[in-house]
């Protein structure tokens, strides 16, 4: 029988592409490592090369076709012996779909890998999908606090973030932007596409793989009165430079009396992307929010990325800024005005209720409103406060809800011990404990490194789900 | 600031025309085997992760294998090893079963790490293979750890410690070069130079001056190698094995070498012309090399290589078909590990 050859997986959440060009004819021989054909994913075109050797008995899908799923066959490749009447066989045969049609893929870029993995403007589809609404003018009711926008725009999170940097720089010549591939590869998920092209190579700037250097040189700059963006790969790797972040950059001003402010942004994707194990998927949010002397932000949509980011990089603190892999392709909409800027220290509520309050960041936000969807199939009417910053938090509006609805539920990514929810945990009660009608509950990761496997990840993290039940316990619901 | 184009001071890189018959008939096999293992591993790697069974990150070393292959030629028992990210070739050298490595990379229970740490991070003590690290440069100052325990418990082994040529400006790399050299620990640092990290080549991220030589100032010997043909590797390592194995410090090496695969699996490699990779693979394939130089030397003959590739596609297909049968972990195991019963 000939070897079905099937349309791979070239990026960890592919599900389809275009199968752009063959590279090789009907009646070629093939070795192992040559490219066969050329792939389009959502971003990329890339090589798609043999690991079989033999000849290609047939071109099942021709040139140009688009949509071709994953794992469907897309020629026939014979083997040494074989010859046409093999085809004949296996068209018989039927098409029998190829071996190991498993589906183990995460969903989350490769470190070098940009694409927008998540299907970009997909407002509801399943849990790990949450529906995504606008930025205050439709979906839930609005937040009476938010001023409400005419215009929007869709955009991904990614290009509202290659936004805000971009059009700081524009306004302000000591701004510039630094990290690891972020001029030439455009960032390793593709952040900062066209600002090398826009700004050139004296304020986009490649650095070696030297995470404390480059992060120390930032606060050196900012000490001088520059504006760094230190772009973090992800912010694993911020560990390696968290000396400078929180001794040089976080204190110097205090120790200094107030003379020497230090006015940077530290910024990159933080928490659990997919499938790359503990090393690579981590929140780190709880760690730099103890910190004194710095602000912590953690956007969840496209117009809190855009708004926040160009508040960053006008304060003139240190900002630490936490954005998430998931949400980078996840389409918003987003106010579409000349400066769009968010204030820093502001909560948003991104839906109204009056039964229980989620609070969350990031991407857990998505979860939240995901969750407050099948809460209310339920007869539970769910609130849910976007923080948008960690520090300062925003007491005000989270005790504004407590003191309403009377029950909470926080949900992060992140380990439960000292974490953001023990910390909301603890303002409950310090300062609405009359107001409480149930202990403040936490969904929260697992508290174990990340596992890799497939089954073990997905029970690490929080899921929609979770934040159901949390949500149904403290409202003395019992199992739906 | 952006690094100007600047050319490198070119230091003499070993290489040569060792002769194969300095080698045994097995050894060259041995040699051979242990290349085509490697190189259809990772083949075979790529194709399961196009099937989506293979997650996250995978690092493919596909081009090197001459380095590890060679300089674990140079090994004993009892040494140990720690590498990147980019690891599989290292612990198929250190002789793990590709079965165990396979089932890792897809996340099941069969795993070195019994799933939990894929294709980044996995461990075998038995192997002394330290791993596996997903942070570029943290297993330098680890390996001259494990390099301190041998000299420490005085058991002659030495450590082999693989990097990156984008994980030598790490700052860590020069306290564990400093803390070496002070207290004479056996370490071979092995640069792995295939010219790029990620997207960045050499030139764009070090400042100008031979790699082998970034531990001049602490009085470390350096040397940079062709990596690219296995007998150069065995050939002019030994010396550097020898002179770490002797107790006279640490010695460090730049291996050239070059990776035909995108840093991972879903790099487009812009970076590079197709020229550049194809140019590599045709003229300096180290399996090629090897292969052309035994037939053409009669070592052997064409039918015996054929009968090895037979082989080796048979342990490789016996290692994908166990790392797709293994199953998942048991949920339970989600809360173990995380700190030894005490
Ligand atoms: C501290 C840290 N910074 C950044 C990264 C992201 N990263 C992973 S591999 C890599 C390139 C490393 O290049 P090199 O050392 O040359 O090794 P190669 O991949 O070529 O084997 C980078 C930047 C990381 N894993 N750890
Ligand atoms: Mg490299």
């Amino acid at each position: 029988m000939p070897t079905q050859i099937l349309m791979p997986a070239l990026s960890p959440t592919m599900e389809e592409g275009t199968l752009a060009r063959w590279m090789k004819k009907e009646g070629d021989t093939i070795s192992a490592g040559d490219v066969i054909a050329e792939i389009e994913t959502d971003k990329a075109t890339m090589e798609f090369e043999a690991v079989d050797e033999g000849t290609l008995g047939k071109i099942l899908i021709p040139d140009g076709t688009e949509g071709v799923k994953v794992n469907q066959p897309i020629g026939l490749l014979l083997e040494e012996g074989e010859d046409e009447s093999a085809l004949e066989e296996a068209a018989k045969a039927g098409q029998s779909g190829g071996s190991g049609n498993e589906s183990g893929g995460g969903a989350s870029d490769g470190e070098a890998d940009s694409a927008p993995k998540t299907a970009p403007a997909a407002p509801k589809s399943g849990p790990a999908q949450p529906p995504v609404p606008s930025s205050g003018n439709h979906g839930a009711q609005p937040d009476a606090d938010e001023p409400t926008y005419d215009s929007f725009k869709r955009q991904t999170v990614r290009e509202a973030l290659r936004d805000a940097m971009a059009e700081e720089m524009r306004a302000d010549p000591d701004v510039f932007v630094m990290g690891e591939e972020v001029a030439q590869y455009e960032g390793a998920y593709k952040v900062t596409q066209g600002l090398l092209s826009e700004f050139g190579d004296k304020r986009v700037i490649d650095t070696p793989i030297t995470e404390m250097g480059f992060a120390g040189l930032g606060v050196g700059a900012a000490f001088a009165r520059l504006k760094p963006v230190v772009e973090f790969m992800t912010f694993n790797f911020s560990m390696q430079a968290l000396d400078q972040i929180i001794n040089s950059a976080a204190k110097t001003l205090y120790m200094a009396g107030g003379q020497m402010g230090c006015p940077m942004v530290f910024r990159g994707p933080n928490g659990a992307a997919a499938r790359v194990a503990a090393q690579h998927s981590q929140c780190y949010a709880s760690w730099y929010a103890h910190v004194p002397g710095l602000k912590v932000i953690s956007p969840w949509s496209a117009a809190d990325a855009k708004g926040l980011l160009k508040a960053a990089i006008r304060d003139p603190n240190p900002v630490v800024f936490l954005e998430h892999e998931i949400l980078y392709g996840q389409t918003f909409d987003v106010p579409d005005v000349e400066d769009f800027v968010l204030p820093i220290g502001k909560a948003k509520v991104e839906r109204v209720g009056s039964d229980v309050t989620l609070v969350a960041f990031s991407r857990m936000v998505g979860h939240c409103m995901a969750a407050a969807e099948t809460l209310a199939e339920q007869g539970i009417e769910a609130e849910v406060i976007n923080l948008r910053t960690l520090r300062p938090l925003d007491t005000a509006t989270l005790l504004k809800s407590v003191r309403k609805t009377n029950r909470v539920v926080t949900v992060e990514e992140g380990w439960p011990f000292a974490g953001i929810g023990a910390e909301i945990g603890q303002i409950c009660m310090e300062q609405a404990f009359d107001w409480l009608d149930a202990p403040v509950t936490r969904v929260t990761g697992a508290d174990v490194p990340m596992p890799y496997a497939a089954n073990l990840e997905k029970l690490a993290l929080p899921q929609p789900e979770h934040v159901v039940e949390a949500a149904r316990a403290v409202c003395y619901r019992s199992q739906a | 600031m952006a690094a100007s184009r600047r050319t490198r001071s070119g230091g003499k890189e070993e290489s040569g025309t060792p002769q194969a018959k300095r080698f045994e008939p097995d050894e060259l096999e041995h040699l051979y085997r242990s290349m085509l293992v490697i190189r259809r591993f990772e083949e075979k790697a790529g194709q399961l992760y196009g099937m989506g069974l293979i997650g996250g990150f995978c690092h493919l070393y596909i081009g090197q294998e001459a380095v590890v292959v060679g300089l674990q030629k140079l090994a004993r028992p009892g040494d140990s090893i720690v590498t990147s990210y980019r690891d599989h070739g290292h612990m198929l050298a250190a002789g793990m079963d590709p079965k165990g490595v396979m089932a890792e990379l897809t996340g099941r229970a069969g795993g070195y790490s019994r799933g939990k740490g894929g294709s980044m991070h996995m461990f075998s003590r038995e192997k002394g293979f330290f791993g596996g690290h997903g942070i570029v440069g943290a297993q330098v100052p680890v390996g001259t750890g494990l390099a301190f325990a041998h000299k420490y418990r005085e058991d002659g082994g030495i450590c082999m410690c693989y990097l990156g040529d984008g994980a030598v400006n790490q700052g860590q790399v020069y306290e564990s070069f400093n803390m070496a050299a002070l207290w004479g620990l056996p370490i071979v640092y092995i640069i792995e130079n295939n010219k790029y990290g990620m997207g960045t080549s050499v030139e764009r991220a070090s400042a100008p001056g031979d790699l082998c030589q970034r531990g001049a100032a602490y009085g470390i010997p350096g040397k940079s190698v062709n990596g690219m043909n296995v007998l150069d590797v065995i050939e002019h390592c030994a010396e550097a094995v020898e002179h770490v194995r002797a107790g006279k410090g640490p010695y460090l090496l730049d291996l050239k070498t070059y990776r035909y695969r995108g840093h991972s699996m879903s790099d487009p490699a812009k970076y590079r012309t197709k020229e550049e990779v194809s140019k590599m693979r045709s003229e300096s394939d180290p399996i090629d090399q090897l292969k052309t130089r035994l037939l053409d030397q009669g070592v052997f003959d064409e039918n015996h290589l054929k009968d090895i590739d037979k082989q080796v596609k048979g342990i490789i297909g016996e290692a994908a078909e166990f790392a797709q049968q293994s199953p998942e972990p048991d949920p339970s195991e989600l809360w173990t590990d995380v700190l030894v019963d005490a």
